[in-house]
């Protein structure tokens, strides 16, 4: 018992230290910094934890938990984007008076969830874990309270997210209903194509997820939530639930859908097409640039789905990867969101990077790193991402998604290289006062370093993720 | 040869950008400039003794680089052989060129401007090394970004229309070019396309990859009717990015049609001759009228650009010894003169901001040794006996003729306009009565100018009268392309 116990380590560990830090910030009147920095540390204890942690697959509580290298992977990467995403906006929370102590808290629950989520092997722990997650993520899009657009989009994200939930839920009992089970390795025995209620549950199921990470035409609330919450808030969304999200679905897709791959293939390159195309489309016309990023991520979860389209380990990896160099690029490009601070007030239009390169030419520079990244123009990470991804999409013949996911990148190249044309071409309006933000700086910095010398050594990720699906 | 010599040619731009951008720059951005022409120069230096030790006596490919790049799938590949070197020795000669002509040009940002011109020669040089089809993707691709920026941060009046019209077109044309690599790759489980030479590609799928191949190709060539974004970047790029834009990036498309198009794709090649016949037909004679109206210098040689880039994919296609060797010697000649007639736009550009031919005329009166040099360069590029530009159109004519007479009469159509818009455009700038009253005081060329044009004239007119150096390099390497592509339409 206490052996198998071992394996859920990271998650006690994460869970006490929650309770830890909760009583911290309930007795210490002004805790906010101390919590802060014991959430860094937590986390960083966290990565640690799992990399000791074996491999090797072990499941248990009656199969309903697994760890295995695909939920270490993702974990990791959960808490290594946190860790970037959290300590980068530090001065931003303090200087909008957002640093109440639950902040950093509530981060860390929606983390546990995460970790329930791409470990879950039952529908039951999986609906928890996505649970705990989505609360934590409205109370967080709500956190600037008397703010009238962050109340707002967190409203609006509940409502909406509500309904997804109540539609997974469904679709979880229809499944149970037509399996006989919760169990994933059950439900993939039990499921064909004759079944058709279970079919029609996993359409449920595909839509609630399809709303988690913001995927055409479950897409509608990301633009407002983006714009509505705070920045910090916006970097945490665009980020780490999206690497859960995705799991999930991969998971999803690799055990208990793995027999009605037909059935929910057309749906997924219905909804990878649908992503592409409105993410490069309707971010042209945007003025502010957290909702121009909110479109971008449409576009890139686009992508990521056109690998999971592929129905094959390939594709699913190369999914994967697709994630890990999206989280590196946004993580550099929100970190950027910093360091435009005038008058005591961060920028967030795009009109405001007008000219920046003469007076920030560092800043610039980075910008345009990032900016070419994602828009997928060689020599970048990004454009190793959409490389694999569309390598696997072609090995399986998907002529027509290759070629819609590519045109879709020339559109969206269109308004990065709109931004590009602000900040380099244009002619400077404002100079952004110095900001003393270490963290961001050094985010920015890893990012772009990692995006320019990613060519030296392609292979990093891909490396990395084939261990991942031993079956 | 274990020193990683081509590596070290590639590298090299991109390493003294680095330093230039770690350096701090002092009055007039004297150290910018020194290191990149430092640089520029050794990277020329290295490549003439690149030039100077490889076997020309052999097709095969030299100085090969072989190193493991992604995992199982891709290698990092790179070599030379006779038809790339010229290529890249153009390449780097080409580039001090541009460095020299922005001490007088580029006013703003310089320490920017010569970190972009180095990392665009990076990706200029890697493009005519890559073994590799996603290698060299990779940086057919790349050399966007620095050209984008060079015409949109240091250009003209429409700079932003340009530079995005310049990097849709070209980003939309290569995008078809990806997937046509990554089907390849399915096909034949490799990217390197020494071994996809030996593996043939399947009948069937030819004609569609090669059409894929061309979108790309033909958008950078470029080729009727893809060409408008073309005139549109030259004239709001500076004169150096206008310089190697058309000395070297479009020599890119026609590189890429002998080293893949060809190559890789015989059949479709053959079957697809007619369409490159009629669109480089349509290249010569349409663009030729369109540069005779032309009142914008700048836009004039760029319009002649294109009539010239129709003679070369009309020489490549007619797949003979002589159309081939006639296109890339037309591509080297080409990427002297245009780039000499760049900056001789450049050099009163600089002077009176002005790239209408009204606003000239009897200059000759003024400046004699710069209406002597633009008239060489003019007299060059309309094909006069003793250029370089003779001899690239006279082979090419004389390859079209065992093809199809029409095309060649066609052609030569072509010519005759050709030395119509360049004879009047010389008439209209350097001879005539000077109307405007600022010439009178304008200098003539000065020490930098006369550096750059004096060079570019020469060889043009060594060249002109001893082709031999260049045509012994690439002799051997376009036999052997012929012969394989014979071998594989025999045995289809």
């Amino acid at each position: 018992m206490i052996s198998s116990l071992n394996i859920l380590l990271p998650e006690i560990f994460l869970s006490l230290s929650i309770f830890t830090i909760l009583m911290f910030g309930v007795f210490i009147k002004k805790s906010f910094n101390l919590i802060f920095n014991l959430t860094s540390l937590i986390l960083i204890l966290t990565i640690a934890i799992i990399l000791n942690n074996p491999n090797h697959e072990e499941k248990i509580f009656l199969d309903s938990f697994t760890r295995d290298s695909f939920s270490n992977y993702f974990k990791i990467l959960i808490l290594i984007s946190s860790l970037f995403v959290l300590n980068s906006s530090k001065n931003f929370i303090i200087e909008n008076k957002l640093d109440k102590f639950e902040y950093p808290i509530i981060i860390l629950l929606s983390i546990l969830g995460m970790f329930f989520m791409v470990s879950a092997n039952d529908l039951i722990l999986f609906y928890m874990g996505l649970e705990l997650q989505s609360l934590s993520l409205y109370i967080l899009a709500s956190i600037d309270r008397d703010n009238l657009r962050s109340s707002e989009s967190g409203i609006k994200y509940f409502v909406l997210s509500a309904l997804s939930s109540g539609l997974l839920l469904y679709g979880c009992s229809l499944l149970y209903g037509f399996t006989g089970s919760t169990n994933f390795e059950v439900i993939a025995n039990e499921l064909n194509k004759e079944n058709i209620g279970a079919v029609f549950a996993m359409v449920f199921i595909l839509v609630g997820l399809a709303f988690k990470i913001s995927a055409v035409p479950f897409h509608m609330w990301t633009p407002d939530v983006y714009e509505g919450a705070p920045t910090s808030i916006t970097s945490y969304f665009a980020v780490v639930p999206k690497v859960a999200g995705l799991a999930l679905l991969i998971k999803f897709m690799f055990i208990p859908f793995s027999n009605v791959l037909l059935e929910w293939q057309t749906i997924i390159i219905f909804i990878s097409i649908a992503s592409m195309i409105l993410g490069a489309v309707a971010a042209i016309l945007q003025k502010n640039i957290k909702r121009l990023l909110a479109y971008s991520s449409i576009g890139h979860i686009g992508y990521a789905l056109a690998g999971v389209a592929t129905g094959a380990i390939s594709g699913y990896k190369s999914a994967i990867v697709y994630i890990s160099i999206y989280v590196i690029m946004n993580i550099g490009a929100f970190s950027c969101l910093y360091l435009l601070k005038k008058d005591g007030q961060y920028k967030e239009n795009i009109s405001d990077l007008s000219g920046i390169s003469k007076k920030h030419p560092l800043l610039a520079i980075s910008f345009l790193i990032i900016l070419f990244s994602l828009a997928g123009v060689p020599p970048l990470g990004g454009f190793f991402a959409k490389f694999y991804v569309f390598t696997a999409v072609l090995e399986k013949k998907m002529y027509a998604l290759a070629i819609i996911g590519l045109l879709t990148t020339v559109i969206s190249a269109f308004y990065y290289l709109k931004i590009i044309k602000t900040i380099y071409f244009d002619d400077s309006a404002i100079t952004f006062e110095p900001v003393k933000n270490k963290a961001a700086q050094v985010s920015i910095f890893l990012s772009c370093s990692i995006l320019l010398t990613f060519f030296l050594y392609p292979s990093i990720f891909s490396n990395l993720v084939n261990s991942l699906f031993v079956s | 040869m274990n020193f990683p010599i081509l590596s070290t040619l590639i590298f090299l731009p991109l390493l003294s950008s680095l330093f230039i951008f770690l350096s701090k720059d002092k009055k007039n951005n004297f150290n910018s400039i020194y290191i990149s022409l430092f640089s520029s120069i050794a990277t020329f230096l290295l490549s003439l003794f690149l030039w100077y030790s490889l076997d020309v006596n052999t097709a095969d490919f030299q100085f090969v680089e072989d190193k493991s790049w992604i995992n199982n799938f891709i290698k990092f590949k790179l070599g030379v052989d006779g038809i790339s070197i010229l290529f890249i020795v153009l390449t780097t000669f080409i580039t001090p060129i541009c460095i020299i002509s922005c001490i007088n040009s580029v006013k703003e940002r310089v320490k920017e401007f010569l970190i972009a011109i180095l990392v665009l020669e990076t990706f200029m040089i890697g493009v005519f090394c890559s073994l590799d089809l996603v290698i060299f993707y990779l940086f057919f691709e790349g050399g966007l970004i620095p050209m984008f920026l060079i015409i949109g941060i240091w250009g003209g009046s429409r700079k932003v229309y340009s530079a995005f019209k310049f990097f849709l077109f070209t980003l939309l044309g290569s995008v078809l070019m990806l997937v046509a690599i990554i089907v390849i790759y399915w096909l034949t489980g490799t990217t390197d396309i020494t071994q996809i030479y030996e593996i043939k590609i399947p009948e069937e799928y030819q004609n569609l990859l090669w059409l894929a191949f061309l979108s790309s190709f033909a958008v950078k060539m470029p080729m009727w009717p893809v060409h408008t974004w073309l005139p549109d970047a030259h004239v709001e790029a500076p004169t150096a990015g206008s310089v190697i834009l058309a000395a070297i990036l479009l020599k890119m498309a026609g590189y890429g049609f002998l080293r893949f198009s060809i190559p890789m794709f015989p059949l479709a090649s053959e079957f697809f001759t007619p369409l490159i016949y009629s669109l480089s037909i349509i290249a010569i004679i349409y663009t030729s009228l369109v540069a005779l109206m032309q009142d914008d210098m700048k836009k004039l040689i760029a319009y002649s650009s294109v009539a010239h880039m129709g003679y070369v994919t009309l020489g490549i296609f007619t797949l003979t010894k002589q159309g081939i060797e006639g296109s890339i010697y037309q591509m080297i000649s080409h990427g002297l003169i245009s780039a000499a007639l760049f900056l001789c736009v450049g050099v009163v550009y600089d002077r009176l901001n002005s790239r209408l031919i009204s606003t000239y005329g009897g200059l000759v009166n003024y400046l004699p040794k710069y209406s002597f040099l633009f008239l060489v360069f003019a007299l060059a590029a309309l094909g006069l006996p003793g250029t370089t530009g003779f001899l690239g159109e006279f082979l090419i004519l004389t390859g079209t003729f065992q093809k199809s007479y029409l095309a060649a009469i066609l052609a030569t159509i072509g010519v005759v306009l050709g030395a119509a818009y360049m004879l009047w455009l010389t008439k209209r700038v350097i001879f005539g009565v000077t109307k405007n009253s600022a010439i009178e005081t304008l200098n003539d060329v000065n020490k930098s100018e006369i550096v750059m044009l004096g060079t570019l004239a020469f060889f043009v007119i060594f060249f002109g009268f001893y082709p031999v150096p260049l045509m012994d390099t690439f002799n051997v390497s376009v036999n052997s392309l012929i012969d394989n592509y014979q071998l594989a339409l025999n045995t289809r």
